[in-house]
């Protein structure tokens, strides 16, 4: 397990070091410094250090989280554990940069010295930390004893991420099906590999000790007979290829509220959420993607005249009815270029120095459109010609109302002791993962 | 909260001073905490301030939790150097034992296992004595955690009070993460004593899945690492176990997940038929696929492991080669881990799609990554021979761009092309030719020396070329040294009026003005097979060399063997079985039972197998130059 854990920021001073081992000395930060930090060529997550020392980072914001293991720990369990600190930072403190560990340095040792112990990840679940380790500071003695016993049986139970007494006067889910589209597209226009990964987000309000049950228009549990009815009719219009499509999960991971053995046996989704906002699940797929964009790239390169000609035409895919947002595409120039030509049919674009590439925004796309940019990159005249290795064109985009997987949430029941009525809302959003374009 | 503003480097004597004022008229305890943050982050910053101890224990009893937990990390932080004082606290440990808090309580018990000094030692051991009773599920759990930091301090201590057993029986215990903790203690005891006897029965191992159900996520993963101490009986046992263990495939943590893949690909050791345990292997597949949309430190992790199952299953993943394709902004690290993938999964099918990808991939920035897309091509060139005309073209066009490092790794790579394929692609000759001024590295002048003499018969100016490189005889490296020795002599018997005045000189130069033996005695061997019997030296020199394979890349069996019951760890990461970087571990091995499947053909052969790689790799370097 871990020996410790330590905060470094980007220059390499220790933010925060905390050793769970005696079988380490607090100097060995030093050796990170070195071997990771100050070095140009970090070719590991995971750094060897001398035979059985080992240092494992992440690095999140501005700053590194490292965990020290010299045992054949792990691996996955370390970056996660790393993971999770980041993500109990952000829920404590907003942000989880350097000036946040600073602010809060003695807060940020308390969370360790709680969520691990003696290198072994123990409680981490924000909401549950959230309820003994505080930022607020002194409290009575008699409620600290009370809420002592209380919290105790809370962190140790089996549903560790949830307090029994929440109470709302409007109990309410929204759930957010995001999805971020993946796309590798060869200079050929052949689509080399295409795939969906999906989460999706629930935000609950819900009082007392709510039972949700949750169902998609995954295509083994719809055909495996139960029909429920829907809360939100799919208005992902644009997937109605074949009326009532479904989707084929490649796989799915849950939240650990979800009962898994139930999910094995049946494709039921069932579970008590934590309070607030958490990632339900996260799916992949691969089969009958539904592509946003469609991208077209004319590229000349004049290696003579010191030039390269773009003409690129991009086409949304989906329905007119909806649209997407922040479409931002980049071109890449090559090195050195020092005059660029520039022409769209729509949006904005210009050249952009810092990051030798052409960016093009169209604020909103409207399904069923296509935009046209004509451009020029002149490479100045320079004897120590680099090689342009043509890195792709990529793509960012937001669409509303649109999956690329085609998935549709089909219900979402709650049931809870008191038989309260309940308010549920979905969204959808497609976004792009790495949607790549090569030319 | 501005606490940045303690960062700063505060002299131990003033520090001293303010801490003693700030005990007087300080009720609510607020400058007191100010006091501590300052010594707390000039700790951090790595200012020695143990002269403090003393005072800090002073401090350390007052009531407000956040000031004892300032102190605590002092004390923790400095306990070993100073045992003296250190003793001090035990008193005040002690009362916190038996608060009516279970917080409290379990902060105390905690803070003492971190402190290495004999009489807190003690202190523990006998504090452990009841906090392992402890009603509350908090203290439990954290006093399951305290053994295996007192077994570390002190094994005889710990095994003379009995603790270790009363840890066990904490197995029983109704709350699942005390049991989780239990779990994982134990573990970490049986890792470090190899006669301590961790061996589960079935009944055991169902128990601890069923506690599964409840546990956090960290607890799910203490648990599946446990059941590696199950040996199965039957091989209705170890389907049952597999089979339960198989939901945590959809957990969103990924040590959850690969830690399920490892106890299932352990139960297949010992069930019998064939199809159930390829059926495990097909549903372990997407699961692990779906850890590449990780962060890139977890896809790491998987894409690791992902190569070692490769080597058991050549087929398993065949049809998702595409998601091993690399993208563009992955880390190099990804990257290179996804290029090793691709190359085990080409086949006669996919090629078509991945050889563009290679052609790619060599053309990028990072001058590692282009260097070994640039060996993947050669390898499946060597690999898949209906492919090998279209890699031979590729590298030709990359030795054409004229990038120093890409043309000196083609033609590396084309010399194992060249024997592979005999007399089919000796047109590029020319090609490579082109190129020599180019060549600085090695074993790119070693290949291209190799080719050269080795066609020596083809290449009109063969003679000088190898009398270009002769002038820097002296200078080169062993490897060009010996490769130029043996061209020079192939180019002799090939075409003795071309290589009668160079032959002499190197034949000099390598008995006689330079140190090296292995150069000095292939020198001898050749001038006196040359002057005795010329034909023999003919038939020696141009010999049949021993094909060249792909499939040498392969870890032995045992290896491989041992790394399955490592997955997901450091070792499954290294590809290096635990003993091999850490000292004073229990080696980890399948134990035979009733229920044991011993593989005859397959494990064997492969034993053969790797024996046998290796020997041709040897006689492939010492053919290399012949």
């Amino acid at each position: 397990m871990l020996s410790g854990f330590f905060i470094f920021n980007a220059k390499g001073e220790v933010l925060i070091s905390r050793l769970y081992r005696n079988d380490i000395k607090r100097s060995l930060s030093d050796l990170f410094r070195i071997q990771v930090v100050s070095s140009t060529d970090v070719r590991s997550p995971i750094t060897q250090i001398s035979g059985s020392t080992a240092f494992f980072h992440i690095k999140h914001e501005n700053i590194y989280l490292v965990a020290v293991s010299k045992l054949n720990v792990n691996a996955a369990i370390v970056f996660e554990f790393l993971g999770r600190v980041a993500l109990i930072g952000q829920s404590y403190f907003g942000r989880f940069d350097e000036a946040a560990v600073k602010a809060n340095f003695t807060l940020v040792y308390e969370l360790m010295d709680e969520i691990c112990d003696f290198g072994f990840p123990q409680i981490t679940e924000p909401e549950a930390l959230k309820m003994y380790i505080t930022t607020e500071g002194v409290k009575s003695e008699k409620a600290v004893l009370e809420m002592g016993k209380q919290i105790a049986i809370q962190a140790t139970g089996a549903v560790s991420w949830r307090r029994p007494d929440i109470k709302y006067r409007k109990n309410e889910a929204f759930i957010d099906v995001v999805e971020s589209v993946n796309l590798l597209m060869s200079s050929k226009g052949n689509i080399l590999r295409a795939d969906v990964s999906g989460q999706v987000i629930m935000r609950a309000y819900l009082s007392g000790m709510p039972e949700c049950k949750f169902g998609l228009n995954d295509r083994v549990a719809v055909e495996g007979g139960e029909h429920l009815g829907r809360i939100v009719p799919p208005t992902i219009s644009s997937n109605k290829k074949g009326g009532s499509s479904t989707v084929d999960l490649d796989d799915a991971q849950f939240h650990q509220c979800v009962k898994l053995s139930g999910f094995e046996e049946s494709r039921t989704i069932t579970f008590v959420p934590p309070d607030g906002e958490f990632e339900l699940m996260r799916y992949r797929s691969t089969n009958n993607v539904y592509l946003p964009f469609r991208v077209n790239a004319i590229v000349d390169e004049f290696a003579d005249a010191n030039h390269v000609n773009y003409k690129i035409s991009v086409r949304s895919l989906y329905d007119a009815k909806t649209y997407g947002q922040n479409v931002v595409i980049r071109v890449p120039t090559p090195p050195s270029t020092n005059a660029t030509k520039i022409k769209v049919t729509g949006g904005k674009a210009k050249y952009v120095g810092s990051e030798n590439a052409i960016v093009w925004k169209i604020a909103r796309f409207q399904g069923g459109q296509e935009y046209v940019i004509t451009c020029q990159a002149q490479q100045g005249e320079s004897n120590s010609k680099k090689p342009w290795s043509r890195p792709p064109i990529s793509m960012d985009f937001q669409v509303v109302m649109f999956t690329s997987s085609g998935l549709v949430v089909r219900f979402m029941k709650i049931f809870e002791k008191s038989n309260y009525q309940s308010v549920k809302w979905v969204r959808y959003l497609t976004k792009a993962g790495t949607y790549q374009i090569r030319f | 909260m501005a606490d940045a503003k303690f960062f700063t480097k505060g002299k131990v004597q003033e520090l001293r001073e303010e801490l003693a004022a700030a005990d007087k008229r300080d009720t609510k305890h607020t400058k007191k905490r100010i006091v501590l943050k300052k010594i707390v982050a000039n700790m951090t910053m790595g200012n020695d301030m143990s002269p403090l101890f003393a005072d800090v224990v002073a401090v350390m009893q007052a009531p407000m939790l956040e000031v004892k937990k300032m102190a605590y990390l002092y004390i923790v932080s400095y306990a070993r150097s100073k045992p003296d004082l250190a003793k001090l606290t035990i008193s005040a440990f002690e009362r916190d034992l038996v608060d009516p808090n279970p917080l409290i309580r379990a902060l105390a018990l905690r803070t003492m296992g971190y402190m290495q000094v004999d009489k807190l030692i003690e202190a523990l051991a006998n504090a452990l004595q009841k906090c392992l009773a402890d009603k509350d599920a908090y203290v439990a759990k954290t006093a399951a955690i305290s053994v295996i930091k007192l077994y570390t301090y002190d094994r005889d201590l710990a095994q003379r009070t009995g603790l270790i057993d009363k840890l066990r029986s904490l197995l029983n215990n109704e709350n699942s993460m005390v049991v989780a903790n239990a779990v994982a203690a134990l573990s970490e005891i049986a890792e470090k004593t190899p006669d301590f006897d961790m061996r589960m029965d079935f009944t055991l191992s169902s128990k601890l899945l069923t506690a599964m159900n409840e546990c956090s996520e960290w607890g799910q993963v203490y648990i599946l690492e446990s059941l590696l101490y199950f040996v199965p009986q039957e091989h209705g046992d170890a389907e049952v176990v597999a089979e339960r263990v198989m939901p945590r495939l959809q957990h969103a943590n990924s040590a959850v997940v690969l830690s399920a893949i490892r106890v299932v690909l352990y139960m297949t050791n010992y069930i019998l038929k064939d199809d159930i345990v390829n059926s495990f292997f097909k549903r372990i597949g997407s699961p692990l696929v779906t850890l590449l949309h990780n962060g890139p430190e977890v896809q790491y992790v998987a894409l690791r492991n992902i190569q070692l199952i490769l080597q058991r299953k050549p087929d398993f993943l065949k049809n998702d080669i595409k998601v091993f394709f690399c993208k563009y902004n992955d880390p190099v690290y990804v990257k290179i881990a996804k290029l090793e993938i691709m190359f085990r999964l080409v086949t006669d099918d996919n090629i078509e799609q991945v050889l563009p990808e290679l052609k790619e991939y060599a053309t990028e920035i990072d001058v590692d990554f282009v260097r070994k897309s640039i060996r993947a091509i050669g390898k499946c060139a060597i690999k898949i021979e209906s492919a090998a005309d279209r890699c031979v073209t590729t590298l030709v066009d990359l030795i054409k761009t004229k990038v120093n490092y890409v043309v000196q790794e083609s033609i590396v790579v084309i010399k194992d092309i060249f024997r592979r394929y005999p007399n089919k692609y000796e047109g590029i000759i020319t090609t490579l030719c082109e190129n020599l001024d180019s060549l600085d590295e090695s074993e790119a002048k070693a290949s291209m020396i190799w080719i050269i003499g080795h066609y020596s018969d083809r290449i009109e100016n063969a003679d000088e070329l190898l009398s270009h490189f002769s002038d820097s005889f002296k200078d080169e490296t062993s490897n060009v040294q010996l490769s130029l020795l043996t061209a020079v002599v192939k180019l002799f018997i090939k075409r003795p009026t071309k290589g009668q005045e160079l032959l002499p000189k190197i034949l000099k130069w390598s008995t006689e003005d330079v140190d090296n033996p292995d150069l000095r005695d292939r020198g001898f061997i050749y001038w006196r097979l040359l002057s005795t019997d010329p034909v023999a030296a003919k038939v020696i020199v141009f010999g049949d060399n021993p094909p060249i394979t792909s499939e040498m890349e392969n870890l032995p069996s045992q290896t491989l063997e041992e790394l399955f019951l490592h997955i997901s760890t450091l070792a499954s990461i290294y590809h290096k079985t635990p003993q091999m970087f850490i000292g004073g571990l229990r080696q980890k091995k399948v134990e035979p039972s009733a229920a044991f499947v011993f593989v005859t053909s397959q494990p064997m052969a492969d034993t053969w197998m790797a024996m046998f790689c290796k020997l041709k790799v040897v006689s492939i370097k010492n053919h290399l130059t012949f």
